[in-house]
Formats: C-alpha cells, sequence, structure tokens
C-alpha cells in the first residue's frame, strides 16, 4: 500500500474501528454526510422492520457490554427497562461526562461523529418505549456541546427527532444537560440527580435506574461509546459485532494511548488484543529506550497491568482478574522512570477532591489512605502502614456508597500487589527506586567530575550550591556542593551541568 | 420529515463527495477537534480555504472533520482522491499547507515530506 497514507501506518494497521469509524472522515456538521456513510439507516431499519423484544434481542445477542467502565450487558440493561404500563413516562440517558484524567474517548466521537450518538439513543428510546433523552456532557467539551446542538437541530429538522419518525408514530427528543464539573457525576445516579436539579450526589442501588431512575421514572443509561456501536450492530447484525473480540468481551475498545509511549493517540482494537500489541506495535514502544513498567488502565478507579501481564488478551475478565478495569479507555503507559507509590499517590488525590462527601467510607477513608501514603513518600513510613493501608482500602472498597468510593483504593491495591518492593524501599531504604519521590532525594555533586565552572550554583533557586575548598587533581578550580539543607531538589543544577557531575540518589 | 426513500437519496448523492470518485475531484479534510484546534488547526483550515479559493481550483472541497487520533502529529490534513486513494499530512502549518494546495491539490504531486511517510508511525 501507498505509504503516504495513515492506513499503510503501524499505528493503524493493527486497529479496528467502529465506535471511531467516522471520526476524522464525515464532517460532523453536516448531516448529509453521516447519512451517506449509512448513519440513520438503523433507525429506519428498527422503526419499520423491528419489534422492540427483536431490537433489545439483536443487542443482547451482540455482547455489547457497558464502555463506561463497568461492563454489564447493554441488551440485559436494556431488558430491564422494556415492559411495565403502556404510557409509562422512560428515559434514555447518554452519559458523555468523561473525567478520567488523560481520557478523551467519548470527546472524540462527539466532537467528530455526533449523530451516531442521537441515532442510537433513538434506537434505544424505541426499544424501552421511551420518548425523550437526556445527553449529560461535561461544560468543559464546548466544541462537543456545540457540535451536539447542531447535530441535534439538524436531526429535528430531518425528523429523525421529534414526532412521528419515519412516519411509525414513534415520538423521541433529546435534550442536553452540562456537567458542572464534577467527576461524581459520571457515576449514574450522581448523574440522574444533577439532570434533576440536584446537587450530583448518588444514592443506593437498588432501586437500579432501570427500574426507578430520572424523575422516578425507568432509565437507561449509556456510555458515548457504547452507543456509538447501537447503529452499527444494527445494520451490520450481531454476528458481525459479536466475531470480534473474545469469548465474554465482544466487539472493539477505543483507548486514549498516552504517557511514556511514542505514539500517543486514540486507538480502536479488538476486544482480547494484548497489551504487548497495543503498546509495542501500534504505540510504537517506549522512547528514550527505556523500559516498560506497567500500563494503568482505567484511571482513577483502575489499576496497573505490570510487565509479566504484557500477553494478556485485554478484555474485561484478565483485567479484572488481575485486580485492574477496563475503565472507560484511558491507558497511561509508565516506564522505569516512574514510582509506582507517587502513581497511586497521584490519582488517590484526584479522588479525594473528587469524592462527593455523602458517605464516610469515601468522603474519610480516601483521605486517611492519602495520609498514609505521604507519610511513606516523605521517608516516615513504617512497615505497619503497609498493613494499615491494605486493610483501609479493603473497607474504603467494600462500604462506600458508589462507584467512585468503591473503586478509588484500587490504584494502591494494584500497586501494593504488583510494586510492594518499591513501597518497601520507600519504608526500610527510605529511597525511591525511580528517583521521583522528592523528600527521599538527595542531589550531590562528584567533586573530582566537576571542574568548577559554578554554572549549577548560578541555576540554583535556593543558592544552595556552594564553592568547596577541594580542587581535584588536574583541575584549575575548586570543586562545587551541595547544602542539603537548603536544597529544594528542583533538579535545575544537574539539568545545567555539562559534565554529567551532579548524581540524583 | 424525511422518508427512507429521501435517505437513500442522499446517501447515493453525498457518498461521492466523501470518497469523490471522479478522476480530478479532490476532499481535504481538516482534522479540527479539540485536539486539532489547540494543536493549531483552524489557521490551517482557513488558509487551505483561501489558497483553493485563490488557486481557482474546481471539483475541491475543504471540509472540517473530527479527530483521526495521531495525537503528536496534530494539525492533520488528509486529502481523498478518485480510486480510493488517501494521503495523509501531518503536523501542518499554514505555510506547509499552502504548499500542498499548489503542488499536490493544484499540480497532482503529494508533497512527500509532509505526509506521514515521514514519521515513525
Amino acid at each position: 500500500m501507498d505509504n503516504t497514507s495513515i492506513l499503510s501506518t503501524r499505528f493503524y494497521g493493527g486497529q479496528k474501528r467502529v465506535a471511531l469509524r467516522n471520526c476524522g472522515i464525515i464532517d460532523p456538521e453536516n448531516i448529509d454526510e453521516y447519512i451517506a456513510v449509512d448513519g440513520y439507516q438503523a433507525l429506519a431499519k428498527v422503526l419499520t422492520q423491528m419489534t422492540p423484544q427483536q431490537v433489545v434481542d439483536e443487542i443482547t445477542k451482540s455482547g455489547l457490554r457497558g464502555r463506561g467502565g463497568g461492563g454489564f450487558p447493554t441488551g440485559r440493561k436494556w431488558q430491564f427497562a422494556m415492559g411495565g404500563e403502556p404510557g409509562t413516562q422512560k428515559y434514555v440517558v447518554c452519559n458523555a461526562d468523561e473525567g478520567d484524567p488523560g481520557a478523551f474517548m467519548d470527546r472524540s466521537v462527539l466532537e467528530g461523529d455526533p449523530h451516531s450518538v442521537i441515532e442510537a439513543m433513538a434506537i434505544a428510546g424505541y426499544a424501552i418505549g421511551a420518548s425523550e433523552g437526556y445527553i449529560y456532557v461535561r461544560a468543559e467539551y464546548p466544541v462537543a456541546v456545540k457540535r451536539l446542538e447542531l447535530a441535534i437541530k439538524s436531526a429535528r429538522e430531518y425528523g429523525f427527532l421529534g414526532k412521528n419518525i419515519f412516519g411509525s408514530g414513534f415520538n423521541f427528543d433529546i435534550q442536553l444537560r452540562l456537567g458542572a464539573g464534577a467527576f461524581v457525576c459520571g457515576e449514574e445516579t450522581a448523574l440522574l440527580t444533577s439532570i434533576e436539579g440536584k446537587r450530583g450526589e448518588p444514592r443506593p442501588r437498588p432501586p437500579y435506574p432501570a427500574v426507578k431512575g430520572l424523575f422516578g421514572c425507568p432509565t437507561i443509561i449509556n456510555n458515548v461509546e457504547t452507543l456509538a456501536c447501537v447503529a452499527q450492530i444494527i445494520n451490520k447484525g450481531a454476528d458481525w459485532f459479536a466475531s470480534m473480540g473474545t469469548e465474554k468481551s465482544k466487539g472493539t475498545k477505543v483507548f486514549a494511548l498516552g504517557g511514556k509511549i511514542t505514539n500517543t493517540g486514540l486507538i480502536e482494537v479488538p476486544m482480547g488484543t494484548t497489551l504487548r500489541e497495543v503498546i509495542y506495535d501500534i504505540g510504537g514502544g517506549i522512547p528514550g529506550g527505556k523500559q516498560f513498567k506497567a500500563a494503568q488502565t482505567g484511571g482513577p478507579s483502575g489499576g496497573c497491568i505490570p510487565k509479566e501481564h504484557l500477553d494478556a488478551p485485554i478484555d474485561y475478565e484478565n483485567l479484572s482478574a488481575i485486580g485492574c478495569i477496563m475503565g472507560s479507555g484511558g491507558m497511561i503507559v509508565m516506564d522505569e522512570d516512574n514510582c509506582m507509590v507517587d502513581i497511586a499517590k497521584f490519582f488517590l488525590g484526584f479522588t479525594v477532591d473528587e469524592s462527593c462527601g455523602k458517605c464516610t467510607p469515601c468522603r474519610v477513608g480516601t483521605k486517611r489512605m492519602l495520609e498514609m501514603l505521604d507519610k511513606i513518600t516523605s521517608g516516615n513510613g513504617e512497615m505497619e502502614d503497609l498493613k494499615r493501608l491494605e486493610e483501609l482500602a479493603n473497607y474504603v472498597k467494600s462500604c462506600s456508597l458508589c462507584g467512585l468510593g468503591q473503586t478509588a483504593p484500587n490504584p494502591v491495591l494494584s500497586t501494593l500487589r504488583f510494586f510492594r518492593d518499591e513501597y518497601i524501599a520507600h519504608i526500610v531504604e527510605k529511597r525511591c527506586p525511580a528517583g521521583v519521590c522528592k523528600d527521599l532525594l538527595r542531589f550531590t555533586i562528584d567533586r573530582d567530575k566537576c571542574i568548577g565552572c559554578g554554572m549549577c550554583s548560578k541555576v540554583c533557586p535556593s543558592n544552595a550550591i556552594y564553592v568547596t575548598d577541594y580542587t581535584a587533581p588536574g583541575r584549575r578550580k575548586p570543586s562545587y556542593a551541595i547544602d542539603p539543607e537548603k536544597c529544594i531538589k528542583c533538579g535545575a543544577c544537574r539539568d545545567t551541568c555539562k559534565f554529567g557531575a551532579i548524581e540524583k540518589k | 420529515m424525511k422518508t427512507i426513500s429521501d435517505l437513500n437519496a442522499i446517501k447515493a448523492k453525498v457518498i461521492d463527495k466523501i470518497y469523490p470518485k471522479n478522476p480530478g475531484e479532490k476532499r481535504i479534510v481538516v482534522g479540527l477537534a479539540t485536539c486539532g484546534i489547540s494543536a493549531g488547526a483552524q489557521p490551517v483550515y482557513d488558509e487551505i480555504v483561501k489558497a483553493v479559493k485563490e488557486l481557482g481550483l474546481d471539483g475541491v472541497s475543504v471540509v472540517a472533520t473530527g479527530c483521526v487520533g495521531i495525537c503528536q502529529y496534530e494539525p492533520i490534513v488528509e486529502v481523498f482522491e478518485s480510486g480510493g486513494k488517501r494521503v495523509t499530512y501531518v503536523s501542518m502549518t499554514p505555510e506547509k499547507a499552502r504548499r500542498v494546495v499548489q503542488e499536490h491539490i493544484a499540480g497532482g504531486v503529494p508533497v512527500l515530506e509532509y505526509t506521514v511517510a515521514n514519521t515513525k508511525l
């Protein structure tokens, strides 16, 4: 193939685009272009040729599972919301409150192919008997919001939303709701509470939203990427979708590949692709010849996949077997320069900030866990802390009210499981093996390598570098040294020294 | 309100715009999702529109699209031609874009050094 096309690259070659099929191809602001690539054909098909039960059966048969992280079978969710008295008010909600740090799968779908979500919501509405839908999207995605507004408007003009769609007697319309930036609103019950105009806090399940959801009515809530697969399943058939993936995880998954990886980007691969293929074939490996250490999936709710699991096929079952989760698709690659204790601390710091405070295990538990991690990374940890940390993590996991708290300890538990030696190095040797945790670092000048140029002392922001009275054999000027009391460990001296005389330990 | 036959009529009419069928027709797409915009794709898009107009090129459409996924090579410009030909330009600037319009769109010769062939992807 011609090597000037993206299709010829290794980055693209290992991918299979289902949810992202139209992103980068069609004009998202032109409904005609979506129609040209078979858009709204699936809606026409279900409204004119299929019963609601047939639609649900087709989705169930395809094996599609929730792409927002939970992995619940979509068809079963829809089945729960079917039935009831005729005329019962029901809702279809699209969860577009993408909040994991470093994740942008849903944003890309909304910005590149908004009609695929709208079409799928109408199909879902027909399947469960709902006439109203809401898309809950973050206000931090202004381009996505603008394109969704435009797409909804065009769909109404064409009659794909509104009354008597395709002359079938089916009515359905969609409204947008903008999130105000709370991570917890990505949790389904908190999201519904927020749409109702109340403070975005979760509530206990059951009752599940399919039974009692938005405004107390049966509601299905699906993630953007899940919905983006629906029209294609109807068009191409459940068997086509189920032919991709592994036994229990069908289809494809979008990942936002980031961190220490040569090709950062948004990729979509069949379920069951190994981490090695994702990182070394599509991602182009780790830059700078560094060693792969782990990949973090699922953001603040997820865990790490270490080197020994590089060849495990990525699917819901395999990831949960190693204490990780598929999550919404953020995948952060880490190399030997990343400290796993610091990573756990970063994600836990995020959940501490984002905990809504409604339940105690999450509000207080995560905070106490973070304090223990702080203690360890500042060199004051004791071995007993690891036991306490694990015990508390398991309490927070089992006692929290919603998914945020129930998964918040995952980054800690996962790193404790696979990188316990790093925790121990911090505690026993008071040493950060990756050289990240500042309190455990020491910068020193090798007095025999130092030529006495003084550049380091000029860039030092805290005047911690002074001239000694030692002159190395063969040198004309005396060497410099760092006062550890004054050193703030910024590393400026080390970056400046052209002679490699400054060591970080 | 559209009917199913309307859908099919629109589809038949527009598909050849997305994947040009006739030799000489070209479609230029610029990745204008949030990622592309923050990497500077808007001035690239504007320059292409301007250059196509100035050169009076017929059968050429310029379209803003979403994200093709190769973040660090944004802004991305792709040219679709008849026969399923697709050329991907990466790390574009308005200056590079003008040269692509002049040499590739008007002249018919892709600017190889700006394409994805020149990356490690």
